[in-house]
């Protein structure tokens, strides 16, 4: 072999065999990395994109609506929980839906990512973790604006551990149920799905109003019950604004985590369907 | 171990297919060779590098790569091989030095090394100064050569190319070629596919030619062609005596015993004759002069036409599109 002859550095160290089975934990790590350093240098973008729609919300009507007195001053603690429950859950629903439909369908990009050496569910996974990432950076950024929308932030220090654990809960089941949608859902059809299945969910996500308080609307109920952002909302609720009716948090545990499984399952399915044939 | 590639009875099944599109496919890829696979849409090359390369489930059959059987260990077949495909897939969030560095990170290279080979390659494939750029920016050329690039990175011991010069002008093409080439001086083994017969021809030390699943020829394009019986060729043009008639020196010709076929060549003026050979078309110069001789007839025009490898794919998968 005359491996040194013409070009050197396209050949070295080329056809050697690395030494034992790849390091997978190592793979997993760098794919995060990819996605983190890319977001990074987008953080502004992504944040607009992101905050925009629930500080909106959040200002016409727990503020507007306040101040005229069309609402009572009391909403705005019903309101804003549900608002960070909702920034939380669809940041992480659409950063694994939208990307993997143009990915899986149009620039393929995610390929190098499939023919790393790590098994492709992992790949699905770290779709995942970085959606729940990006979910809490949104719903983080939410409090300060909150605060600055509303002029206060009923919340101590205390509440810190039991929300962050509902918003990590609640943005898992939102990623899973963006890449159940993105990877199921033909890159045709994908804008008639998601305007069907977003505008629901953010209205029937108990977001605007306490669940338990809709019993004269009975069916609305029953369809709130089907929706997982119900229980992020109303967790957060319980956390936020004590005095408001709010379902137990520990039935909300179950739920979400009754969510988390079938979704998870559905999405790994679908990943895989998707990235082999 | 010679096999840098061995895949045995190999059978894939889609779901809702009546056919495989695989179909008992074995063969083996020397280490340190060319091999290019060839056939025409629908035979199953896709399906089979897709296996190879982990993207497909195979539904029987055994393939290896490296050593390692894809199916039951497709993460360390991954650390092995790698795949340049015909459509750029390049990270278009990144740079194009990013797009390398980052690929060799997910192979667990050290940030010291990856950046070293990121330098290296960029440099080899004439991309130096335009490593900072984004890939949006690069021409099909360019990004052609940042694929090749970013499938070295892990310092692959099998890579798989699908239609390598597809797009490429002919500078760009005859330079993917010259690295192709580098890479099995290398000592890396590279696997083609192509619809392009010139360019299977040029590089490939064997060629498998495979159509509804299965091989039907495997050997070094030389061999392939020498094989072909009736496609040698030789074109001739003839002046006739005025008496004599074109139909029956067409059919003086055909009686010669080294000539399968004769053909008229309708567009040219005169008189002239495709001769299909089942030898050596030089040799037959002097008796086909004997035969016109005889008749009053004379050679105005020789052109020997040799078999190609188009010659052979063609007839072996035949001439009906689909």
């Amino acid at each position: 072999m005359s491996a040194d002859t013409a070009t050197p550095g396209l050949l070295r160290g080329a056809g050697v065999p690395p030494a034992g089975r790849p390091d997978v934990a190592r793979a997993f790590r760098a794919l995060l990395w990819r996605d983190v350093f890319v977001t990074g240098r987008e953080l502004v973008p992504f944040l607009l994109q992101v905050v925009l729609q629930p500080v909106f919300l959040l200002f016409v009507f727990g503020k507007v609506l306040v101040e005229l007195g069309f609402a009572s001053d009391g909403y705005s603690d019903v309101l804003l929980p549900g608002v960070i429950a909702l920034t939380a859950f669809l940041t992480a629903l659409q950063n694994t839906a939208f990307p993997l439909v143009i990915d899986f369908s149009y620039t393929k990009e995610i390929e190098d990512r499939l023919l790393a050496p790590l098994p492709t569910a992992l790949v699905a996974v770290e779709k995942i973790v970085f959606a729940v990432l990006r979910a809490l950076v949104a719903a983080a950024v939410m409090f300060p604006i909150s605060w600055w929308v509303l002029g206060s932030l009923p919340l101590t220090w205390s509440d810190l551990p039991f929300l962050t654990l509902f918003l990590v809960l609640g943005s898992l089941v939102g990623a899973a149920v963006g890449m159940t949608v993105g990877t199921f859902v033909t890159p045709n059809r994908i804008n008639v799905v998601f305007a069907v299945v977003l505008t629901p969910l953010l209205f029937t996500g108990s977001t605007q109003f306490p669940w338990q308080q809709l019993d004269s609307l009975r069916w609305f109920q029953v369809v709130c019950a089907l929706n997982p952002l119900t229980y992020v909302s109303e967790a957060l609720r319980s956390q936020m604004a004590p005095g408001v009716p709010h379902l137990p948090l520990w039935l909300c545990a179950v739920a979400l985590a009754g969510f988390l499984s079938v979704f998870a399952a559905a999405s790994l399915v679908g990943f895989r369907r998707r990235a082999l044939d | 171990m010679d096999a840098a590639v061995q895949v045995t009875d190999l059978v894939k099944r889609y779901p809702g297919r009546s056919a495989n599109a695989v179909d008992g496919l074995s063969f083996t890829v020397r280490r340190g060779e060319i091999f290019g696979l060839l056939g025409p849409n629908g035979a199953g090359k896709t399906t089979t590098i897709g296996v190879l390369t982990t993207r497909v489930l195979p539904t029987s059959g055994r393939a290896e790569v490296a050593g390692v059987d894809v199916a039951a260990d497709p993460v360390t077949a991954r650390s092995r091989l790698s795949v340049v495909p015909q459509r750029p897939n390049l990270d278009r969030a990144l740079t194009a030095r990013q797009n390398l560095v980052f690929h060799a990170a997910y192979h667990g290279i050290g940030r010291a090394e990856r950046n070293r080979r990121a330098d290296a390659l960029l440099d080899q494939l004439g991309l130096a100064d335009r490593g900072g750029d984004k890939v949006d920016a690069y021409s099909g050329g360019m990004a052609q050569r940042l694929l090749i690039a970013r499938a070295l990175m892990h310092a692959p011991q099998v890579v798989f190319l699908d239609e390598p010069s597809t797009g490429l002008d002919p500078a760009a093409r005859l330079f993917v070629w010259d690295r192709v080439r580098e890479l099995r001086d290398g000592g890396v083994t590279v696997v083609i596919t192509t619809h392009d017969m010139d360019e299977a021809a040029a590089l490939s030390d064997r060629v498998g030619i495979m159509d509804h699943g299965r091989l039907l020829a495997l050997d070094t394009p030389a061999a392939l062609t020498r094989s072909l019986p009736g496609s040698a060729t030789l074109d001739i043009d003839v002046g006739r005596a005025a008496e004599d008639t074109d139909e029956a020196v067409l059919a003086a010709l055909s009686a010669l015993p080294q000539a399968e076929r004769v053909e008229r060549v309708t567009d040219a003026a005169g008189l002239r004759a495709r001769l299909y050979l089942s030898g050596d078309a030089a040799a037959l110069v002097g008796p086909v002069s004997d035969a016109l001789s005889a008749r009053g007839a004379h050679l105005t025009g020789v052109r020997i036409g040799e078999p190609s490898l188009e010659d052979v794919f063609l007839s072996l998968t035949g001439r009906e599109l689909r």
